[in-house]
């Protein structure tokens, strides 16, 4: 056997404090990243009788609540839109985003064993099982879709910005999980964090209120959140509700291209010591 | 084209170890603010009770392309360590290496293959995982399968697998990912004899392949074996390095004498550790029944009036059963110098499982650790089911994650019957 020319040279050397996310090697494990996001989508619902209902259970259920209890008892207002409509438009992006973050935020613990063992770039763990909600999304869009037919609210042409909007929600997320993934290796306080930060960060969100009922003096502080343009966006493009909003919305690129770029800087970063510690 | 497939240089490895936190390595958010507010400009590994270990210093080697290179050294010597760095798994704190061709880890066979998943979506995940892209996967795709026998199960869950067909998939599948640099651990070597003999078949063909593999055992005649070469391990680092059977040689002569170095702060040094059968004879695999006999060779330069022993055997699920001169009182009365101690535990009815053996030596007041480990030697019990009166295949299976320590118990069923259950080896087995 003549032995073939070397496809790869390695260098291996000692952890560098700040180091770029490599792509070109995520590239060539994209079918890791693909695999393990499907892992992710089939392990959740195996065992469960009800299988894919739950996923259109889950926030329908919730909107129902929320509409329920803000809508009807406590009379919140909904702008235009009926109350369930609005709502479920809001929790749209918002479970794409807490789902995101709940998953990836524990996904290196679960996969303890994979990091010990073999080499891979292991971005791609949490990576996957942040995009493994979109599947969870698509479902939760169809049934909106279906809550818009049933009450037989208009389609607008904003519905085309829709796409651009899921972007935006996905950046916002995965930087933000990279951050608490990476950190939970460290200090298993996050583990704990994470439920609490999620739902304070759900109240200081427009999910079962419109922005509207937020004070005036508040606003600029509240639109520091980077989901309250992601949510108004969906909003506008999906019932056709207020006018597209500019600022917010440029503050959730900001904040998601630079919260991405920032959580793949810190998960390069601790990532380079996972196997000694995990 | 370069003939060197693997070349390091001054690597080196460290660990730090938390004297008083244990075994604990993660880190609770309160430490790190405590010390953060205690010295805010400090650096966090300036850390009072933290110990900076070398698990490797200073080591160079090279590797050309095609050899088959052992490497040998007794427990704590870093070789571990070593694979792990050239398999990136872990940083070296210092050094570097250079390694050329596609690097396959055989750490542990079956890595990264979930229960819950059909045996057909564990290959592709497990493919993956090893750095394969689908269109290679589906290229081999039949080949691992059939190699595995396993066509019928292909869409079952592989947790309802026998044991056998498990280690067949998950072997299959590391052996159709052809790398250029097979990286192999002997902790591979679980499963019955049967499939240790056809990994070995498999390893062997690798390396007489003209493929490089780096092969780490304790083992010494699959070495002398499968190796043309053979570097040896000693505290961390390079103590020798040359032709198979000169350094097997120097290795068992220095493991004879007790000649290895033993680390740590330590002041109990362990010199050698073996395992006996019940006709004294040194052994790493047992069958479940067997009387375990572990052997310990000590060294101290102080005096220790009424030390305490204490040895642990534990199995993944954790600790399965333990001698403790704490509680049981039979310590010596001192101990200095030179000496042996052994711990027998008689007609164990252990599950087919690999296990570890755990040591900690105490200090008379049972406060001071003299010595700890959380390893210091292997062993693998084997065994089929069947030859315990067992159920067959889906027992062997069971065996694998069931506890692993069965005392003999009796069943009393409705009609009066009483069934005993024990795992001693039936007649026809014998």
């Amino acid at each position: 056997m003549t032995p073939s020319p070397p496809h790869t040279e390695i260098f291996i050397q000692p952890s560098k404090r700040w180091v770029g996310l490599d792509v070109a090697e995520l590239w060539r494990y994209r079918d890791l990243l693909i695999i393990l996001m499907m892992r992710d989508v089939k392990l959740r619902y195996k065992q469960t009788a009800l299988g894919i209902v739950w996923v259109v259970l889950q926030p329908l259920i919730a909107a129902i609540i929320f509409a329920i209890i803000f809508g009807r008892f406590a009379q919140l207002p909904s702008g235009n839109a009926p109350y369930l409509l609005m709502v479920f438009s809001g929790l749209l992006p918002w479970n794409l985003f807490a789902g995101a973050l709940q998953r990836a935020g524990n996904s290196l613990i679960g996969d303890t064993r994979l990091i010990s063992k073999v080499y891979f770039p292991r971005i791609a763990i949490p990576l996957a099982s942040s995009f493994s909600v979109l599947v969870d999304f698509a479902v939760a869009l169809v049934v909106m879709f279906f809550l818009l037919l049933i009450e037989g609210w208009p389609l607008t042409p904003n519905l085309l910005a829709l796409p651009i909007l899921v972007v935006c929600a996905l950046l916002v997320s995965i930087g933000v999980s990279l951050f608490f993934s990476a950190l939970n290796v460290y200090y298993r306080d996050f583990m704990y964090a994470l439920p609490f930060v999620i739902q304070v960060w759900m109240y200081a969100s427009p999910i079962v209120y419109t922005v509207e009922i937020v004070p005036e003096a508040l606003k600029p502080i509240y639109a520091l959140n980077p989901m309250v343009g992601v949510i108004e966006g969906f909003r506008w493009a999906l019932l056709g509700s207020g006018e597209f909003p500019v600022v917010p919305l440029a503050i959730s690129i900001l904040f998601g291209v630079g919260l991405f770029i920032a959580g793949t800087f810190v998960f390069q970063r601790v990532e380079q010591s996972f196997a000694d510690v995990i | 084209m370069t003939d060197i497939a693997v070349q390091v240089e001054n690597i080196g490895k460290a660990y730090r170890i938390a004297h008083s936190t244990g075994r604990r390595d993660y880190k609770t958010l309160q430490e790190d603010i405590v010390q953060l507010l205690k010295r805010p400009f400090g650096r966090s590994d300036t850390n009072a009770h933290m110990e900076t270990f070398w698990a490797l210093k200073d080591l160079s080697f090279t590797v050309l392309r095609g050899e088959a290179i052992g490497i040998i050294g007794h427990n704590g010597a870093g070789k571990s360590t070593l694979l792990k760095i050239l398999s990136r798994i872990t940083k070296p704190t210092e050094g570097h290496a250079k390694v050329s061709g596609r690097v396959g880890s055989l750490l542990e066979v079956g890595t990264g293959f979930h229960p819950e998943l059909t045996g057909r979506e564990n290959v592709y995940l497990n493919g993956a995982i090893l750095g394969m892209l689908r269109r290679d996967i589906d290229i081999h795709f039949d080949e691992i399968v059939a190699f595995a026998e396993i066509e019928q199960f292909l869409d079952t869950p592989v947790k309802r697998y026998s044991s056998g067909m498990y280690m067949r998939l998950a072997f299959a599948v590391a052996a159709h990912l052809k790398p250029e640099i097979l990286i192999i651990d002997e902790v591979l070597a679980v499963g019955d004899a049967a499939f240790q003999k056809k990994s070995m078949g498999k390893m062997s063909d690798a390396a007489h392949s003209g493929r490089t593999v780096l092969f780490v055992s304790h083992n010494m005649s699959a070495i002398e074996n499968l190796c043309t070469r053979v570097l040896w391990l000693d505290g961390g680092r390079l103590r020798a390095e040359g032709s198979a059977t000169s350094i097997v040689k120097q290795y068992m002569d220095a493991v004879e004498r007790g000649d290895l170095t033993t680390r740590g702060r330590s002041r109990v040094q362990i010199k050698r550790v073996w395992l006996q059968d019940e006709h004294g004879q040194v052994a790493t695999t047992f069958t479940p029944g067997d009387t375990i006999d572990i052997r310990i060779a000590f060294s101290t330069q102080e005096r220790f009036e009424q030390p305490y022993f204490s040895v642990t055997i534990e199995s993944r699920m954790g600790s399965v059963c333990c001698a403790n001169m704490v509680f049981d009182g039979r310590n010596p009365a001192a101990i200095e110098g030179d000496g042996v101690i052994g711990c027998v535990f008689r007609n164990m009815p252990l599950m087919p499982q690999p296990y570890t053996v755990r040591l900690v030596v105490y200090s008379s007041d049972a406060e001071q650790y003299l010595y700890e480990s959380q390893e210091i030697a292997r062993f693998n019990v084997v065994g089929a089911m069947s030859d315990y009166a067992m159920l067959g295949e889906r027992a062997d299976h069971f065996a694998q994650y069931a506890v692993p320590l069965v005392m003999p118990y009796e069943w009393l069923l409705p009609d009066g019957t009483c069934e005993p259950v024990a795992l001693t080896r039936t007649e026809s087995a014998r």
